[in-house]
């Protein structure tokens, strides 16, 4: 390997540094160590309950969710103090698992926020195009609970993809949609890297996991290994855990 | 027009946008300075009237049957003194089959020590369609009573739709209380929205009556409370035919030291009626703030997108 790209490798977006999180006296996560590159796309399974969202919610700056122990870095830089909007405003953003419906906002206005926080290069109606939603149809529908769920989450990737963030958490983005559309779902995360961005795809769908660079598989709040797509899954399927001894992750 | 109400317009157009077409005389309107009249205007299938009866200022908008009145009828009732009490009756008739539109502009913007009492009778008739917008302007002080009592009859086959609004300046004290009652496959649609802070102080007693076969009702709430404000929603819906079909949605949204209160009530009557509620009251959801948040927007930005689309 080139020095060069050895200098590349040395420098990843986002350090997921030994993180543990406790709530309510009970670890739900514990010591996880996870990096992400640039312009990588990096696929986190792993059973229901095992801590996924929780650890999205860690990177993103949640309320409630400062990590016990460890620690997150974007480009080096520690994350601990900066609220959700300044880790957006460094480039990290996420599409929600269950997406927040919001009452008289028009899907054409969330589309277009925080234009400060991002380089926009994508006008909005290539972006609902490119989720599978006419243009002319949802742009002037209100992001309320008239959309259907499946509306709701392509919307929800529709303002990712709009926003061209460095990093972008996706908490499973095919959960809903209909089965002749997941192809265009993993298009759009791929889009997301073409446009220079890395993504840390949590999913339930095969079709969706295969596509990413590294697959990470999480048990019991515990990483039990990071690597190939194809073995991590195959070793999750199997539930060849070490965590759990393949007892948990069922 | 007079003098004098060529100057109650001129303040009146810094809040209404659509000022202008009052002065157009295909405009039906009626104008009030206190318990002045100041100007009223018919249209063919419109009557306008209004007179002072003692300290109370009368008056009637009637639409002929079958009239389908195009321009919107403009009422502009206030008064631009810091202490002033303003009493109002008025009467709108619908006539059978008839469709109008009637926006309602309220403005208040000086008032310090001061009270603004309506007591209205709504008759919309059989197969009428009414639309009807009311909308505050207050002064920052907010110094006011808005006492607005309104009867409304939706007769049968009617549509009747409301829309309050008092979202700009201190709302004082506002004490709303109306009833509607719906004939048979008759539909009413109830709306208020207000911002309130400050010291301001609410009440909104609304009372459905779904009491015609097939009729049908929405009433919806929508309060944004800030500093020290206070409100309460007390609704009730009553369904009493075959077929009657009501619901309610009160949301407010509570910031600061402001106290909010909502009370659906919901009575049936007949077996095949059915009344639905929902009342959410409390601050800012979590995840509204968080996906707006995750978008680059400061929190205090968000919390404005938020306020300002339920009140929207
Ligand atoms: N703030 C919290 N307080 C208490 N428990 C929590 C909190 N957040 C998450 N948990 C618990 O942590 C565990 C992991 O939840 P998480 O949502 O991260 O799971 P997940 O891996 O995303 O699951 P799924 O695949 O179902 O989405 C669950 O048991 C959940 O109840
Ligand atoms: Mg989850």
């Amino acid at each position: 390997m080139s020095p060069l790209g050895a200098m590349e490798r040395a420098a990843p977006l986002l350090e997921i540094d030994h993180v543990g999180f406790r709530a309510d006296g009970r670890t739900i996560l514990d010591g996880v160590d996870l990096t992400i590159g640039e312009r990588e796309i990096v696929a986190l399974v792993g059973a229901n309950g095992t801590g996924k969202t929780t650890l999205a919610r860690i990177v993103m700056g949640c309320s409630g969710y400062a990590p016990s122990s460890g620690s997150v870095r974007l480009r080096g830089q520690d994350l601990a103090s900066l609220a959700i909007h300044e880790r957006a405003r460094l480039g990290i953003t996420m599409a929600w698992q269950e997406p927040a419906r919001i009452e008289g906002l028009r899907v054409h206005d969330y589309l277009s926020l925080g234009r400060a926080a991002f380089e926009r290069v994508i006008p909005l109606a290539e972006a609902l195009q490119r989720v599978g939603l006419a243009p002319d149809a949802y742009l002037d529908r209100m992001l309320d609970k008239t959309l259907s769920s499946g509306e709701r989450k392509r919307i929800e990737l529709a303002s990712i993809l709009a926003m061209r963030p460095a990093l972008a958490i996706l908490d499973d983005p095919a959960a809903g949609i209909d089965l002749a559309s997941v192809e265009e779902i993993a298009q759009v995360i791929r889009d997301l890297r073409e446009a220079g961005g890395s993504v840390l795809v949590i999913t339930h769908v095969d079709a969706i996991a295969q596509i990413a660079d590294r697959a990470a598989y999480l048990c019991g709040g515990r990483l039990v290994c990071t690597g190939d797509v194809r073995e991590v899954v195959a070793r999750y399927r199997a539930r060849r855990c070490v965590v759990c001894d393949g007892e948990a992750c069922r | 027009m007079s003098v004098s109400s060529k100057r109650f317009l001129q303040v009146i157009s810094s809040f209404v946008p659509d000022a202008a077409t009052l002065a157009d005389p295909t405009t039906p309107h009626l104008l009030l300075d206190g318990h002045e009249v100041l100007s009223v205007q018919g249209i063919p299938g419109v009557e306008v009237r209004a007179d002072k009866d003692g300290e109370i200022a009368v008056a009637e908008i009637v639409v002929a049957p079958g009239a389908i009145v195009v321009p919107t009828i403009h009422t502009c009732i206030g008064f631009l003194q810091a202490r002033e009490i303003q009493r109002l009756r008025i009467r709108v008739r619908i006539g059978e089959g008839a469709s109008a539109r009637l926006l309602a502009h309220c403005l208040f913007p000086n008032a310090e020590q001061a009270e603004h009492t309506m007591d209205a009778v709504v008759e919309v008739g059989a197969n009428a369609t009414l639309r009807y917008s009311e909308g505050h302007f207050h002064g920052p002080i907010g110094g006011i009573v808005v006492s607005p009592t309104l009867d409304v009859r939706v007769a049968e086959g009617a549509h009747y739709v409301s829309d309050f609004s008092l979202l700009q300046g201190g709302v004082g004290r506002l004490r709303i209380a109306q009833r509607i009652e719906v004939g048979a496959n008759g539909v009413a649609e109830v709306t208020a929205r207000v911002s309130a802070r400050g010291h301001d102080d609410v009440r909104i007693e609304d009372e459905l009556v779904l009491s015609g076969r097939a009729s049908r009702g929405l009433v919806k709430t929508r309060v944004a409370l800030a500093d020290d404000a206070r409100a309460a929603v007390i609704g009730i819906t009553r369904g009493c035919a075959e077929g009657a079909r009501g619901h309610m949605d009160c949301m407010e949204l509570v910031r600061d030291r402001a106290v909010a209160r909502a009370e659906p009530i919901v009575e049936v009557s007949h077996p095949l009626a059915k009344v639905t509620h929902e009342a959410a009251v409390g601050t800012v959801d979590q995840a509204q703030l968080e996906t707006l948040l995750a978008h680059g927007l400061t929190p205090d930005e968000a919390i404005d997108l938020i306020v300002t689309g339920i009140l929207r």
